[in-house]
């Protein structure tokens, strides 16, 4: 009995850390399209991210700091974006695949730069820290190993990740600003009217979801494993942007869609300490395939913000 | 200002191509300053790459063997983009041609040219349902193409990596299949040039011998003509007219008369049939067999860029392609003989598609120069 809890335990807690360095980004992805930007771009941002934050940690031997650039290099893309898109009318996807292309150039040339060459960085001294052990002392709070132990001691980033989707759902429903920004993203020319600025709203909600992405890079090369290389963000922009959608462009759908990729990815890593005999290759094609499925059977057609994608233009010039 | 040459001019000046130029050409501004930045000198790096690329016949010919896929890929991105689809999985859909490719050339047992049309056809088939398939769930289920096609790239990845594993198929612990037969590949000379009369005669060319030091094969003639279908199609047939109907407006389309459940699906199966074709002649002509895959290759993902900055048309994707695989390859080599990142290509790459989306920024740049020169 007891084993089978710590089994549960053990899932639910890998999926939790897996689920964390998606959840950043699709956050980011929700606020950035409520406010009417696609941002396709949240891979590079987020590799850029990982990079930066894996760098200043190993430098300063300080994690939050790392966190915290980490942030800002995601941010800095974001306001690349932001300029095309929002300044420059750019088509608002073809600015997110070059954001793609940028933040891996980006990310590789500095790293080689700095670390002599390599496209990795050194192990980082110090990670993001478990706050429970932290907080209480090693093992103090809850024995060891145990049940409590495998699902509630994780790394901070996964309570400030829950903490994000709460204050992201309450700034967008529950104020003025979030009331605004979905205004923006549903009719840009009524919000205008109404004295919004389009121009700022936008520009806020690029560079947030760039800060987002990049916060959830360091959530991996700081926390899920100590270092940065090449291989580290392969995909997970694209997947947190696929769970934006399937979390219908909501904060609490978005943290569902993650929970669902990061358990993927915890039972697979527990079938495969278990030695269960199925191939871990088919086996890691299962989240994608349930996502469609979903998609298909459950979701059906999902509607992103209206005014999506469009350029808006004030008419000034 | 209305005459037929000044209207030519204009075009030329304020048109796609003028600002695909004017954005190429800030590519390799920004990536001089970036490079100088670092402590590079841009001018030494660009002569490293031109010498590269064009002072040895084996690197023009490396330089078209990097193109070929990606100009294919490419090519596979444009086509869906013309009907308005975004077509990320073009990256799976090679994948699933590279697989189909690898398999039918090594367990299928046929005479040469019939072999290489089967391998070449049964990877265009399974690479074009897998494209055919995101196609079918967005007309018929509403699901978001881009989604969908994340999902789908995924999943080959692992299907391929799975495949790998199969012990008639996979030499065990080396993450590789066996080689595919000889009948199945579509190197030039391929044989011949290792035979003793070979290398006799190719010591006497020394020009011949130093092309086919790299695998040299058919793919990029099959890109070429592959190029040339596409525009055709899109341009002087009734499906592409359709299929360009439904990218440009599809209520008006569909008020038109045109099916445009059923074009999203054929888009689709042929965006991925060309994506599968890229795969083939991949393992066909240079790897001649698959390995098992940490991440994306990545050469859906760089037909998105050739695409973008071949404007989404046949003939634009081979220049864009050939740029592309020339600064990749011509890249390649700052790292070893100045010590330079060649990164510096993706960041290049990535300030190229970053100008082509911002076509106001370009006519304003254009405009402001025009105007200076009135004054």
């Amino acid at each position: 009995m007891e084993g089978l809890l710590n089994d549960i335990a053990f899932i639910i807690g890998t999926t939790l850390m897996y689920s964390t360095p998606l959840i950043f980004p699709a956050i980011g992805g929700v606020i950035t399209e409520r406010s009417g930007i696609i941002n396709i771009g949240l891979e590079g941002m987020m590799y850029f991210g990982a990079f930066v934050g894996a760098a200043v940690a190993y430098f300063t031997q300080d994690p939050w700091l790392g966190f915290l650039c980490a942030g800002l290099a995601g941010a800095s893309l974001g306001l690349l974006h932001a300029i095309a898109t929002v300044s420059f009318s750019a088509e608002q996807i073809v600015s997110g695949i070059a954001i793609n292309f940028l933040g891996v150039g980006l990310a590789l040339f500095i790293s080689r730069l700095v670390f002599d060459g390599a496209t990795q960085t050194l192990t980082v001294p110090n990670k993001i820290p478990l706050p429970l052990d932290f907080l209480f002392g090693d093992g103090r709070l809850f024995p060891s190993a145990g049940f409590m132990d495998l699902v509630f001691n994780r790394f901070a980033t996964v309570y400030i990740a829950f903490a994000l989707v709460l204050v992201s759902w309450f700034v967008l429903y529950r104020t003025r600003l979030g009331m605004r920004l979905r205004a923006v993203g549903e009719h840009p020319e009524a919000a205008d009217s109404l004295g919004i600025s389009v121009f700022k709203i936008r520009y806020g909600a690029v560079i947030t979801s760039g800060f987002l992405a990049g916060l959830g890079g360091a959530a991996m090369s700081i926390a899920v494993v100590s270092r940065f290389n090449n291989t580290l963000i392969s995909g997970h922009g694209f997947i947190a942007l696929a769970a934006m959608i399937f979390g219908k462009w909501k904060p609490q759908g978005a943290l569902l869609a993650c929970l669902i990729f990061g358990g993927a990815k915890g039972l697979e890593i527990f079938m495969g300490a278990k030695g269960v005999p199925i191939p871990s290759s088919l086996l890691a094609t299962l989240p994608y395939i349930l996502t469609i499925v979903i998609l298909i059977g459950w979701v059906g057609r999902s509607q992103p913000p209206a005014a999506i994608g469009k350029i808006f233009d004030k008419g000034e010039d | 200002m209305n005459g037929p040459a000044s209207s030519l001019r204009e075009k030329f000046l304020h048109g796609s191509l003028a600002i695909t130029l004017m954005s190429i050409l800030f590519g390799f501004l920004l990536g001089g300053v970036i490079l100088l930045v670092a402590g590079f000198n841009p001018l030494e790096a660009y002569w490293v790459i031109v010498e590269g690329v064009f002072s040895r016949p084996k690197y023009i010919s490396y330089v078209i063997i990097y193109s070929t896929p990606l100009i294919i890929t490419g090519l596979s991105v444009a086509f869906a983009l013309r009907t308005g689809l975004f077509n990320i999985g073009a990256e799976g859909q090679y994948i699933m041609g590279a697989l189909t490719a690898a398999a039918a050339g090594y367990y299928l047992k046929l005479p040469i040219l019939l072999h290489v049309t089967a391998a070449v056809g049964l990877a265009v088939l399974v690479a074009g349902l897998w494209g055919g398939l995101a196609g079918w769930f967005k007309a018929r289920f509403g699901v978001n193409e881009v989604i969908s096609t994340i999902m789908l790239n995924w999943t080959a990845l692992y299907i391929s990596n799975w495949a790998i594993t199969i012990p008639s198929f996979g030499r065990q612990g080396t993450g590789k299949t066996y080689e595919i037969q000889p009948s199945a590949q579509i190197d030039i000379l391929g044989e011949w040039k290792r035979t003793p009369e070979g290398i006799a005669f190719l010591r006497e060319h020394p020009m011949l011998w130093d092309i086919l030091k790299s695998p040299v094969n058919l793919g990029f003639i099959c890109a070429l003509i592959l190029a040339f279908a596409v525009w055709y199609t899109l341009n002087r047939t009734t499906l592409g007219y359709e299929l360009r109907a439904v990218g440009y407006n599809p209520h008006a389309a569909e008020a038109g008369g045109i099916d445009v459940k059923r074009s999203i699906v054929v888009s689709m199966l042929i965006s991925g049939a060309l994506a599968g074709a890229a795969g083939a002649f991949q393992v066909l002509g240079v790897s001649h067999r698959i390995a098992t895959l940490a991440i994306m290759e990545g050469y859906g993902f760089d037909g998105i860029a050739v695409s973008l900055i071949g404007n989404n048309s046949g003939p634009g994707c081979v220049f864009a392609g050939l740029l592309f695989g020339g600064l990749k390859y011509g890249g390649s080599k700052i790292q070893d003989v100045m010590g330079a990142p060649t990164e510096v290509i993706n960041i290049m790459i990535g300030i190229i598609i970053f100008f082509v989306a911002m076509p106001k920024l370009i006519r304003l740049i254009l405009n402001f120069r025009e105007r200076r020169r009135r004054t």
